[in-house]
Order: structure tokens, then C-alpha cells, then sequence
């Protein structure tokens, strides 16, 4: 994407979330609070962060791929199990996908 | 110790733990391709990590503006249900106070000001939280920026394993047992890994993370306490 267009992408979600949270603030709570929209909002996150989690970690472009990030996702998934610190699971995830590259040479 | 002295404690300690997730976002942000100034800018006026890790993933990947906006977007609603739920709380008086207060309407500072013990330290929780996740996710993201670009091939690597790591890391408290409906959102979360997955090879790039959304119908209808609140 050229640099334009990219810091206009910047500019309009950022601006966009923020409106998204000031009205939070300024509408009437019942306009928000009905049990259909707080059921969807309480799930937006599971069903987006498991598609950008999928998307980042097994895809290129159109294809699904499998490579060192895989391995590297898993071993997230085991140290996030045992509750690792939240840099402790990056680090461990980062080397795996350095280790991977590198074997594969 | 005092209670105000255990909310401040607790803000500062949540602000910096989440300071280090900065570190991941500007890196993801330049393996994306967006310079050190987008990045600190995004964390600037975006400020709200779910949605930033959003945008960058899906240009990461290729997909277009409208569809990494479109996913930013719909991760900001929560934003909408928490300010509704601090309304009353911070009850800002006058525009200046709500403008800066809905800035700071994110994950943690609901968490701190609901959980405080009354609505004083409720809104100190808020204030002191904001504050300090404000500084440290900005500072962060530049040296995470920073220090990613530059990078040769291993460390590239690295860097492409360590972002679908964050993005799990963001989804995990989510799907544990002491997360309500822990059972739902899992269900969600596959459903919407797998709808992603499906429609990779058929769509534009980033168009399948947002038609993932999909997947939260199958949370089913909401529940009958809800509807009765």
C-alpha cells in the first residue's frame, strides 16, 4: 500500500474507534444495553482475534501455509497453558519461528 | 494499606504489564509496513490494543484499507458497551471532560474502575490506570518499532512467529474457565478461526478476518437473565 493512502487508513480507524467510545459515553445507556447488541459485542472479540490468530499464523497471501510460525503458535499455546508472563510466551514463540527458519534453511 | 494506596498500586503494576504488549504491537506494526510515526500515531489517537493489533494484521497480510479499517472498527464496539457502563461512574461533567475521558475507555481501565470498592476509587482506578498504560504503550511502541525495523532474515522469522503469538496471548483470557461463558467463546473462536481459514483462498486479503464475525452467531441467543436486565 503507498503512503498515502496508508496514513489515511491510520487517520480514519483511529478516529473511528475513538467516536466508538465516546459515544459509550454520550448515548442513552438503553440504546446500547439491549441484550442482542451486548450479546453480539461480548463475542466480536473470540470470533475476530481466532480469525487474525488463524490468518497470521497458517496463511501467505491466498494460501494456507505451514511453516515456523506454526510451530511457533503452538509453543505460545503450551507456555500461555502453564501461565507464562506475557514476554516469556512472545520470546519462546519468536525463538521456535528463528529455529524453524533456520533448519529450513 | 489503604484502599486508595491498593488501587494505586494495582493501576501502576496493570499499566506496566501492559506496557510490554507496546513492544509487540510496534514490531507487528513495522513487519506490516508501517513506519515508526504511523505506528506511535495509531497508539496515540487509537489507543486501544485489540483494534491496533487489528489494523496492522490485516495489512500484514495484504488486505485492503477498507477491510483493516472494518476490523478495527468492529473490535472498538466493546469500547461503546464499557463507556456505557463508566457513564454513570465518571459521570464527566461538561464536553472537554467527556472527550478526554472517552479516550481512555478500553479493557483495563473498565476492569479497574468497575472492580474498584467504591465510585471515588473507581475513578482514581480509571484516571491512574489510563495514565499509566497511556505512557508506557507509547513509549513502547516506538522502541518496539524501533528495534524491529532493521531486522535481517532469522530475526524477520522471529518477528512473523511472535505476531500470531500476541494475538493468541490477547485471546487466551477469554477462553479460560474463569471467563464467563468460557465455553461459548471457544466455540466462537474456532468458528471463527475456521471461517477465516475457509475463505483465505477465495477472497480479497483481510476480508476474512472480518467476515469471521460470522462465527458469533454461534453464541446463540442471549441468555435469560440478560434479557430481563
Amino acid at each position: 500500500m503507498i503512503g498515502g493512502s496508508l496514513w489515511t487508513v491510520v487517520l480514519v480507524a483511529a478516529v473511528g474507534c475513538y467516536l466508538l467510545k465516546l459515544a459509550g459515553l454520550s448515548v442513552p445507556a438503553a440504546w446500547v444495553e439491549h441484550p442482542w447488541v451486548t450479546r453480539v459485542v461480548e463475542f466480536v472479540p473470540a470470533a475476530l482475534l481466532a480469525a487474525l490468530v488463524a490468518v497470521q499464523a497458517a496463511t501467505s497471501g491466498p494460501d494456507l501455509v505451514v511453516d515456523g510460525r506454526l510451530a511457533g503458535l503452538a509453543v505460545a499455546a503450551l507456555a500461555l497453558a502453564v501461565r507464562a508472563p506475557f514476554i516469556v510466551v512472545l520470546v519462546l514463540a519468536g525463538a521456535t519461528g528463528a529455529l524453524v527458519h533456520a533448519l529450513a534453511g | 494499606m489503604s484502599a486508595r494506596t491498593a488501587t494505586l498500586r494495582d493501576a501502576v503494576g496493570l499499566g506496566l504489564a501492559v506496557g510490554l504488549y507496546g513492544v509487540a504491537f510496534g514490531a507487528a506494526a513495522d513487519a506490516a509496513g508501517l513506519d515508526v510515526w504511523q505506528a506511535l500515531v495509531l497508539s496515540a489517537l487509537m489507543f486501544t490494543g485489540a483494534s491496533q493489533f487489528a489494523l496492522v494484521g490485516v495489512l500484514g497480510a495484504g488486505g485492503s484499507g477498507l477491510a483493516a479499517i472494518g476490523s478495527a472498527l468492529l473490535l472498538g464496539t466493546r469500547n461503546t458497551v464499557y463507556g456505557v457502563r463508566l457513564a454513570p461512574l465518571l459521570a464527566p461533567r461538561g464536553v472537554l471532560r467527556r472527550v478526554g475521558a472517552a479516550h481512555w475507555v478500553i479493557d483495563e481501565t473498565t476492569a479497574m474502575a468497575v472492580a474498584a470498592p467504591d465510585r471515588e476509587l473507581g475513578r482514581l482506578a480509571f484516571w491512574v490506570t489510563g495514565a499509566t498504560i497511556y505512557v508506557g504503550w507509547n513509549l513502547t511502541t516506538v522502541l518496539g518499532a524501533l528495534g524491529a525495523s532493521g531486522l535481517g532474515g532469522t530475526a524477520q522469522a522471529a518477528l512473523d512467529a511472535v505476531v500470531p503469538a500476541a494475538f493468541l496471548a490477547l485471546l487466551w483470557p477469554r477462553l479460560q474457565r474463569t471467563s464467563p461463558e468460557a465455553v461459548v467463546q471457544r466455540r466462537v473462536a474456532v468458528g471463527g478461526a475456521v471461517v477465516a481459514l475457509l475463505l483465505t483462498p477465495v477472497v480479497p486479503a483481510g476480508v476474512q478476518v472480518v467476515a469471521a464475525v460470522v462465527a458469533v452467531a454461534l453464541a446463540g441467543r442471549p441468555r435469560h437473565e440478560e434479557a430481563v436486565r
